[in-house]
């Protein structure tokens, strides 16, 4: 018997992989969680049967999340991560010494839970003592917040769940407004590449603009996303991530990273002519 | 032996028999040389993909074993009496032509032509409309006004009780149970007061069908003794759009009220909203209390974040005050909105045009949420945190914005008489002093601002000038723009 995980990655594209066995399952308040042990990609989390991270290729995601706003402002110390639950975004943030408090706002607390115990390779910083947990929804939690972080990072499922109103414009409103001067909101952006992914793209990065002087968006290569085009936005109050990139003090840092350099940082702002146009950003 | 009929065993609150008999039907695999034409949906491809082929196998036409709402004598009755049960009346009606017909269905089987009725002003068109059909004479008690908010309230027990003494040949006495906004009158004082005095109480609770089934809720009109209700199952209940129920009292006479129905109700009734009923009603009956205990919670938890945020006023019970508010249905999410500088109709369209939140109507001093069976925290938060954000980027000075929602009519001839009269255009700003023809009406929340036969102000015509400066939609006029409307020719 063969046992495969799919995803629809479009009613007619499908996305498979084989299965050694399955780990954990539990529907909660708010989602579907599974955990699966395979071949290729070693253990994978799924959030309402989607991808979320395998430990394979996990690194490219958290690294490009966490370093490209990290090395454009090296004064980054009170950061806010929304959503993040399996923990990867904190570990890369744990790394930097300068940053003095991470605040994590998970909706669903058993992500966090399962997290810890099956992928600890991902969800091993919780314990770090500059890390605050908040068990709610993202969108209440930063409502009541102002001029109070350097960073936010909006690491969420797809906007067709419970993270969907981790992609409206009173969110992005009320991320500028708890925002200090030069702070910088970087959110995972969806996929330019299929169509429905591209819609929820667009729509966010509309949204962005209109409250963000500089809007820029990234991309990386990551293999088990959908397509495997994948979009970050970053966008901030006045420091530009291209300009402002001051290579040589990140490399001073000395942070081993095996997708991350400076290089492809600059580079990584450099967008395919399709993706630009869908942006409207040519 | 009919397959389908009903009476075999009894009945309870866990069936639903109208639901039950399509499942049946479905089964039985009907060759339909009947209407409707679609033909289960095959002679219309693109609505069936559109709608499901589920919604459309069961788009069917009345037959004997489903029965046939303007006579019913199987599953329709059988779902009839257990709503009844479930409301706790002597009868219930199952309405397909919205609540509007169960209202209009009230006051047509109170009042003769000529007859007085007497009711608050602030009344839904369709009570309006109802006097325009049956030529009866409104006697209008003005309802209390809070001054502070800017809405009108329920009737004050003294005012309620002058009307009765000064018409004391009036037929019923009509109540809203809530208003709108959630605001409920003395029910039960109002009912003691006119079954003494040998009056129907008639009640609109085409916002309050929740309160039959949450203890923590104000008094139902059933509860309360009054003697036909009329109740919007698809507002707060669950069921389809244009699906409601008209309630009857012990001392209501069944088939008269169905000869009443039947002059303006559909002969082909859709069994789509029939079984939307049959459903709601078993969820409601089975579950309802949870639910809805659910649901005050969800819009208390909005009202305290909101009260939070600063600047709205998202009210409730501590504005009653014994006697035009007697009573306020927590489930209503009604917040004042003029001190941040907005009207409530500009918040209503901020939500919907800028953060795609749309809400149930908004007036010049407040919006209206509705919370209800299919609410979530997550959507509550986007409200929330929209209106934060509203504040933050669009607050302004309160001063100059209009304060009142209420102006008192001067009733000069009945509103049929003024419907049917000789009429002509006039423009609105020349019309002071005319009698008026039409009912005009922001829409939603559908009260006339002035009804047929009323005297045209000028504080009528700026208020109507003010409201579709600050985008209500106004209705009721022949003119689409409302800026011709019908006079009584001089």
């Amino acid at each position: 018997m063969e046992l495969w995980y799919t995803e629809e990655h479009t009613p007619n594209v499908r996305f498979s992989i084989k299965v050694d066995k399955m780990l954990f399952t539990e529907q909660t308040e708010f989602q579907q969680i599974d955990v699966f042990e395979s071949e290729e990609f070693g253990r994978f989390l799924t959030l309402d049967g989607l991808m979320m991270l395998t430990e394979k290729d996990e690194f490219i995601y958290h690294e490009m999340m966490v370093h490209v706003p990290m090395a454009s402002n090296p004064k980054i110390r009170k950061v806010l991560v929304i959503g993040g639950g399996d923990g990867g975004t904190v570990r890369e943030l744990t790394r930097y010494d300068d940053i003095e408090c991470i605040d994590l706002v998970e909706i669903d607390e058993r992500v966090v839970t399962v997290c810890r115990e099956y992928l600890p390779q991902v969800a091993g910083k919780f314990g770090d003592p500059r890390v605050h947990m908040y068990f709610e929804d993202g969108l209440r939690y930063i409502r009541t917040r102002e001029n109070e972080y350097d960073l936010i990072i909006v690491d969420s499922t797809d906007p067709f769940g419970p993270g969907e109103g981790l992609f409206t414009k009173e969110f992005y409103g009320n991320c500028y407004k708890a925002l200090k001067e030069d702070g910088i909101l970087v959110n995972q952006h969806e996929s330019p590449y299929y169509e429905k992914d591209a819609e929820a793209m667009k729509r966010a990065h509309t949204r962005i603009v209109e409250f963000f002087p500089v809007c820029e968006v990234y991309q990386a290569h990551i293999p088990t996303y959908p397509s495997g085009h994948w979009l970050f936005g970053f966008a901030s109050k006045k420091i530009d991530p291209v300009k402002d990139l001051d290579a040589a003090a990140w490399n001073a840092l000395g942070i081993a990273t095996r997708y991350y350099n400076t290089r492809l940082h600059t580079g990584a702002f450099a967008l395919p002519n399709y993706v630009l146009d869908i942006l409207e950003m040519k | 032996m009919n397959a389908f009929s009903s009476g075999q065993g009894a009945l309870s609150q866990e069936s639903a028999p109208i639901y039950e008999a399509l499942q049946q039907y479905k089964s039985m695999r009907v060759v339909p040389f009947d209407v409707p034409g679609h033909k289960q949906g095959r002679g219309n491809p693109e609505l069936t993909e559109f709608l499901g082929k589920a919604c459309l196998s069961v788009d069917v036409n009345s037959m004997k074993p489903l029965d046939n709402l303007s006579h019913p004598v199987s599953v329709i009755r059988d779902a009839e009496i257990l709503a009844a049960q479930a409301f706790g009346a002597a009868h219930a009606f199952f309405i397909v032509n919205g609540t509007t017909a169960a209202v209009q269905a009230m006051i047509l089987s109170v009042c003769h032509p000529g007859d007085e009725i007497i009711l608050p002003r602030n009344v839904h068109k369709s009570a309006i409309a109802a006097l325009v059909l049956c030529g009866a004479v409104p006697v209008y008690v003005n309802p209390g006004v809070d001054t502070e908010l800017g809405i009108p309230l329920g009737m004050a027990i003294a005012d309620v009780e002058k009307a009765i003494l000064a018409h004391p040949e009036a037929k019923a006495v009509m109540v809203n149970n809530p208003t709108y906004y959630g605001v409920c009158s003395n029910l039960r004082a109002i009912v003691d007061l006119a079954h003494s005095h040998g009056m129907k109480v008639l009640v609109d609770e085409a916002h309050g069908t929740h309160f039959y089934f949450n203890e923590h809720l104000p008094v139902s009109a059933m509860a309360a003794g009054a003697d036909l209700a009329s109740v919007s199952m698809h507002k707060t209940g669950g069921s389809l759009t244009q699906s409601s129920f008209l309630l009857a009292g012990p001392g209501e006479r069944e088939g008269y009220l169905l000869q009443i129905l039947n002059l303006t109700q559909t002969t082909s009734a859709s069994y789509l909203l029939m079984s939307s009923l049959d459903l709601s009603r078993r969820n409601l009956a089975l579950h309802g209390e949870e639910i809805f205990g659910n649901v005050i919670r969800l819009a208390q938890y909005a009202r305290d974040e909101i009260n939070g945020i600063g600047g709205y006023y998202a009210f409730s019970k501590e504005r009653v005050n014994g006697d035009t508010i007697f009573d306020f249905d927590t489930t209503k999410l009604s917040v004042f909105t003029r001190s941040i500088g907005l009207a409530g109709i500009e918040v209503y369209d901020l939500l919907r045009d800028e953060y795609g939140i749309q809400v149930e109507f908004g007036d010049l001093g407040n919006f209206l949420a509705v919370i209800s069976v299919g609410d979530r925290e997550r959507e509550i938060e986007r409200l929330v945190s929209a209106l934060a954000e509203i504040k933050r980027r669009y607050s302004k000075d309160p001063a100059g914005l209009f304060d009142h929602e209420y102006i008192h009519p001067q009733v000069c001839m009945t509103p049929q008489k003024a419907f049917y009269a000789n009429k002509e255009p006039s423009r609105l700003t020349e019309s002071a002093g005319r009698i008026c023809t039409d009912s005009i009406m922001c829409y939603p929340p559908g009260i006339p601002i002035i009804a047929p036969g009323e005297l045209v102000t000028q504080e009528i015509i700026d208020y109507i000038i003010y409201a579709k400066a600050k985008g209500c939609f106004l209705t009721g006029t022949e003119d689409p723009n409302a800026e011709i409307i019908g006079v009584v020719k001089e």
